[in-house]
């Protein structure tokens, strides 16, 4: 009988509860009973916990709420804690960072900026404290550090929109407030400020790996799922074996395209592709303002931009004289 | 397997997303109309569902009648005709019975005059509404870079309203609780007047009454160190392109080629238009409208206390060309396209109820 097996898992496993390998002295316990929930085990494994949570992640947990309440009261206190306003706003509020006028200053008065201060730096330190947490639980575990050093990549880009670019900028103003919206507007303005980000050529790049993450994350996906019926899923296990799924796999890249990646390379790709999208995507941001003042106009001096013909010769600056 | 349950899931969460963010999208029929050079995207948009509606609320009225330009001048027949003194009997008679159709079809004459005594200024609706005739002389007389020879009368704003629709005043609500919780620096709440985007609530205070510098961008590729505008001037400068856009149903690309909003040499002739239009905004709003402050009761003006102001969409309202482009002018040719007398009494002096003639010559009695 054909099954349906792209959207869900259709077989779980209820067994006994897994609860890992014993931790070495001078590591806390794992928390938590573990439990079983039918729905989980649809989109991952039925087990929920132990956690290891630990003072990393105990810490981490703290500032991360610390910095929650901050940004989530001061959008609260800037409807005069209005609570029919608050829902109907919520995407609309946020948090601003200081004045210009305020500089580096490191509390500015808390009604206008401080606060902002305050919650960037509780969230950069759980941020931070989560990285090393997922660094030493990879240890523990004897694995690589991969994950650590993409999450490295995510948090460079955060660092550098919302500490180092303003540190080198000589103000707080610089950088991107909280909420939904403002930090989209705040996006945009940037672009528009800075002449165009789409000639920032970092900008380029990063939307390439964006992109091209997505291709290879939609390629493999649906490769691994296309062999689901010979067990592609168990990817290492069939990786030396004549007409397995990974070599039925394998065979449709290389028949299709010329070329395949193997069951181990489609991974560095992945992993390149993702920890390069916010490091070059950083870098871009890091040059705009300091650097170069308008992408648009250094794209004219380096070719890349086409030019246009004149499509309104009579069209002239008026304030450049002439007129009133 | 129940499969029902993520389906029904997805399809309440869809419809749910759809119905929160769907309010006010242009549904199609979209028209498209290429206005730049081909690969630049300048394309404008119209929905022609909202465009139908749009022009059956953009018709131009047409004159009571066909005024005789001769005969004795209103301003010897009658008493204290202080602008409108130069029209004859029935040009004054044609233009007073439009500008009741215009402004008070309902309420009639009586919203300006005491009918017991048709010249008396006592009521301030027609103290407001004589600044406002040379307000309007002035600008189908001055500002003709902007309205060019179309022009506008009292109907381009009104539309038989006694204030017109789209208009703004100081706007700080919801107000922040104060104290040390943040001020949110004027933003970051359903801006009325920048297309209900989280930009500045107040850019319009800068920009149409006040006349901070618009211009955001550095002219050289590398820093110079000498513009001092950051991102959140450039969200100021965005939130009055918003109100531009709203206003006048565009979008960006009817005045900037996007991929250098700045660059002039690349801008369609509309920027000009508009570039005009800025200034005369703010120049009607400092030079006519903040004057008549005092003579404005509280309920007339904005909850802020301050005078409500001129707009781009108080004359647009949310088309390009304010009435499709047609002119009322030819019939109200003395009354709207030559200035009367420019002068502007001490409004500050002025008593409702009371002041029997505000500014001009005392009455010939």
């Amino acid at each position: 009988m054909t099954q349906y097996q792209n959207i869900i898992t259709p077989i779980q496993i209820s067994g006994p509860i897994e609860e890992g390998m014993p931790l070495p002295r001078g590591d806390g316990k794992r928390t938590g009973k573990p439990f079983f929930v039918r729905l989980f085990g649809m989109i991952g494994n039925a087990q929920i916990g132990p956690i290891y949570l630990g003072y990393l992640g105990t810490l981490s947990l703290v500032f991360g709420f610390i910095a929650f309440e901050i940004i989530g009261l001061n959008m609260f206190a800037s409807v005069g804690w209005n609570p029919i306003e608050f829902v109907r706003q919520l995407f609309w509020l946020g948090l601003e960072p200081p004045a210009a006028k305020y500089g580096l200053k490191v509390l500015p008065p808390l009604a206008e900026g401080g606060w902002w201060l305050m919650a960037g730096f509780f969230l950069t330190l759980s941020v931070l404290l989560w990285w090393v947490r997922v660094y030493r639980r990879a240890r523990q575990l004897e694995m690589g550090t991969h994950v650590a050093w993409a999450f490295a990549s995510a948090i460079w880009l955060f660092l550098v929109l919302g500490f180092i670019r303003p540190l080198l900028m000589g103000n707080f103003s610089e950088a991107v407030p909280f909420g939904i919206f403002p930090h989209l507007d705040w996006t945009a303005a940037f672009s528009i400020r800075y002449g165009n980000l789409y000639y920032n050529p970092f900008h380029c790049l990063s939307i390439v790996f964006l992109y091209g993450s997505v291709l290879l994350f939609a390629m493999h996906g649906a490769t691994i799922l296309a062999v689901g019926k010979y067990g592609g899923e168990r990817e290492l296990e069939q990786i030396t074996d004549r007409g397995t799924a990974s070599e039925r796999a394998a065979l449709f890249w290389r028949w299709t395209m010329g070329f395949n990646a193997t069951m181990e390379s489609i991974h560095r790709w992945a992993w390149w592709f993702a920890i390069l999208t916010p490091l070059t995507g950083g870098i871009g941001i890091l040059l705009t303002g300091t650097v170069v003042d308008n992408w648009y106009l250094w794209g004219v001096n380096h070719g890349l931009v086409s030019p246009l013909p004149a499509m309104w010769p009579g069209v002239v600056d008026p304030a450049q004289g002439g007129a009133p | 397997m129940k499969l029902w349950l993520p389906f029904a899931a997805s399809a309440g969460a869809l419809l749910t997303i759809a119905s929160f963010v769907g309010a006010g999208w242009d549904a199609p029929p979209v028209a498209s109309e290429q206005i730049g050079f081909r690969g630049t995207g300048m394309v404008h948009h119209r929905d022609i569902e909202s465009e139908a509606a749009l022009r059956q609320a953009n018709v131009v009225p047409q004159a009571p009648w066909q005024a005789d330009p001769a005969g004795d001048k209103a301003g010897t027949l009658y008493q204290n005709v202080q602008v409108l003194g130069d029209l004859s009997d029935d040009q004054f008679n044609q233009f007073m019975a439009s500008i009741t159709e215009w402004v008070a079809p309902e309420t009639g004459c009586n919203y300006c005059h005491n009918p017991e005594n048709m010249a008396s200024d006592e009521i301030y609706q027609k103290v407001v509404a004589r600044r406002m005739i040379q307000m309007t002389q002035a600008i189908n007389v001055d500002w003709k870079p902007h309205v060019a020879e179309t022009g506008v009368t009292c109907y381009t704003c009104h539309r038989g309203k006694h204030i017109p629709a789209a208009i703004w005043s100081a706007s700080l609500e919801p107000k922040p609780a104060g104290n040390m919780t943040q001020n949110r620096q004027g933003q970051n709440v359903v801006a009325d007047y920048a297309g209900k985007s989280s930009l500045p609530q107040n850019a319009l205070m800068d920009y149409l009454l006040g006349d901070q510098p618009i211009r955001v961008h550095s002219t050289t590729a590398l820093p110079t160190g000498t513009n001092h505008a950051g991102t959140k001037e450039t969200e100021h400068t965005w939130a009055l392109m918003m109100h531009m856009s709203e206003s006048l149903g565009v979008n960006c690309v009817t005045c900037h080629n996007s991929r250098a909003f700045n660059d002039w040499d690349q801008s369609p002739p509309q920027r000009v238009t508009a570039w005009h239009g800025i200034k005369m905004a703010r120049y009607l709003n400092t030079n006519y409208m903040e004057g008549l402050t005092p003579v404005f009761p509280a309920n007339r003006k904005g909850p802020e206390g301050d005078v409500l102001k001129i707009g781009c969409a108080t004359c647009h309202n949310g088309v390009q060309k304010p009435l499709y482009g047609v002119s009322m002018l030819k019939d109200y040719v003395a009354a709207m396209t030559v200035k009367g007398s420019t002068e502007v009494p001490d409004f500050t002096t002025y008593v409702p109820g009371k002041t029997q003639v505000l500014g001009g010559p005392p009455p010939t009695q």
